[in-house]
């Protein structure tokens, strides 16, 4: 038992170590929601009333839109290349938990777009005029945000693989499960600006990544088992 | 040990397979020259375990494959019509990757496998994307040759393949075999083997 569950981390690791590679090689990919996000930001302060007092009001909301809408635009990239090339299928037959390497997948993917996201987003957030002692806390917050949407994501990439041009049917899929983690997050966010305790839904955000990180992966694996049919 | 036994597999509104009876001992290959879309990839995948059959049975040594689908997979080595490698990594990367996934395989032996297929001048950097189909073809045989899988399912092995490379393709068959490996083959023609130990079927119903 303990060399397959070894043998399953090696897996693991491998699908890690190969997908940061690709990446590093092909770095617009994930820049690109990057960019993305921080012009939908920049938006808001340009479409409105440019007072301080009123950005501070919109600054939770348009920082978490944001995020979300950043998140669909980046869940294109999980699985469809490779599902495109055959490497799904590779994956599926390696003899490994399915649902360990494709959170393996969600994981790496996570790192590459939800974890630049979350850094670069209190930056957004201070030029919305949040304040700089919120920083760590909107951080945290968007953090464990952007785990609960990456796993949620990984479902529906995962279901709209057979789809062709699948953009819409993903955000119709996806946008309604992320509503939760939306409005624990957009609390949490403006709570901190104002400078009170974040705790009750930061502890609610951090269930509902527990819940994701325990149910998403094995979702995924039936999904996209589904969509190799 | 592979054996199928009374397959109906429907896709859409086709019944394609109508009570498919198939098996192979070790050492046995069956090439499969159905004529086109009479459900040669849907039989490979049904035995990779991707489709579904309405009924019947692919046993595995002696026992079904739902029981155990990972341990089947490991001794699976599958080629369907993607060649699953990555155009930006390296011949050499594509390899190690894919083999990580399985076992511990050691840096000369994957360097064995590209000089076995004909590759060995090959620039170590060179991304499989600036590879010829057939050079793409031939790093994917390597990798079905570096899995050390008792049950190699081929889809259009040769495609692509210049002669020199039907060669090698010839050669590692005859190989597997010769160690006691089963090969079930999707082909529009027949790779020409040596061995007595290779059938070919010309349609789904006649197969034994």
């Amino acid at each position: 038992m303990s060399s397959l569950q070894s043998s399953a981390w090696r897996a693991a690791s491998t699908v890690i170590r190969r997908d940061l590679l690709l990446a590093f090689r092909r770095p617009g990919e994930w820049l690109q929601p990057l960019a993305f996000f921080l012009i939908v930001t920049l938006l808001f302060p340009l479409s409105t009333d440019p007072e301080l007092a009123r950005l501070r009001q919109l600054a939770p909301a348009a920082l978490w839109v944001a995020l979300l809408l950043a998140s669909m635009l980046a869940l294109d990239f999980l699985f469809r290349e490779d599902a495109n090339d055959g490497t799904l299928e590779q994956l599926a037959l390696s003899g490994q938990p399915f649902a360990v390497l494709l959170l393996a997948k969600t994981a790496t993917h996570w790192m590459l777009t939800g974890l630049p996201l979350a850094v670069v987003a209190p930056l957004a957030a201070v030029a919305l005029g949040a304040p700089a002692s919120s920083v760590p806390q909107v951080l945290v917050t968007l953090l464990l945000g952007s785990v609960s949407l990456s796993l949620i994501g990984s479902i529906g990439a995962g279901l709209t693989l057979g789809v062709r041009r699948s953009g819409a049917l993903l955000s119709l899929l996806v946008l309604p499960l992320a509503i939760p983690t939306l409005v624990f997050g957009a609390r949490a966010t403006q709570l901190a600006m104002v400078g009170e305790s974040v705790a009750g839904p930061l502890y609610l955000l951090g269930a509902l990544a527990v819940l994701g990180l325990t149910l998403a992966p094995l979702a995924a694996a039936a999904a996209v088992r589904i969509s190799l049919e | 040990m592979l054996e199928v036994s009374e397959l109906h597999l429907w896709r859409g509104d086709r019944h394609l397979l109508r009570g498919l009876n198939l098996s192979l001992a070790p050492g046995e290959a069956m090439q499969l020259l159905w004529p086109n879309g009479t459900g040669k990839t849907s039989l490979l995948r049904t035995i990779a375990g991707f489709l579904y059959p309405e009924s019947g049975h692919v046993r595995w040594q002696g026992q079904s494959i739902d029981q155990d689908r990972d341990a089947f997979h490991r001794d699976l080595a599958y080629q369907g019509h993607g060649t699953a490698l990555k155009a930006d990594l390296s011949a050499t990367e594509n390899l190690r990757f894919a083999c990580d996934l399985r076992h511990e395989t050691s840096a000369a032996q994957i360097h064995d496998a590209l000089d076995r297929v004909g590759l060995q001048g090959l620039r170590p950097d060179l991304p499989v994307r600036s590879l010829s189909a057939g050079q793409q073809r031939r790093v994917s045989l390597a990798r079905v040759m570096l899995w050390k899988a008792r049950l190699w399912l081929l889809d259009e092995p040769a495609s692509n393949l210049d002669a020199s490379g039907q060669q090698i393709l010839r050669d590692l068959l005859e190989r597997h075999l010769r160690g006691g490996g089963l090969a079930l083959l999707a082909a529009h023609q027949a790779v020409p083997l040596d061995s007595a130990a290779c059938r070919l079927s010309h349609s789904p119903g006649a197969t034994a």
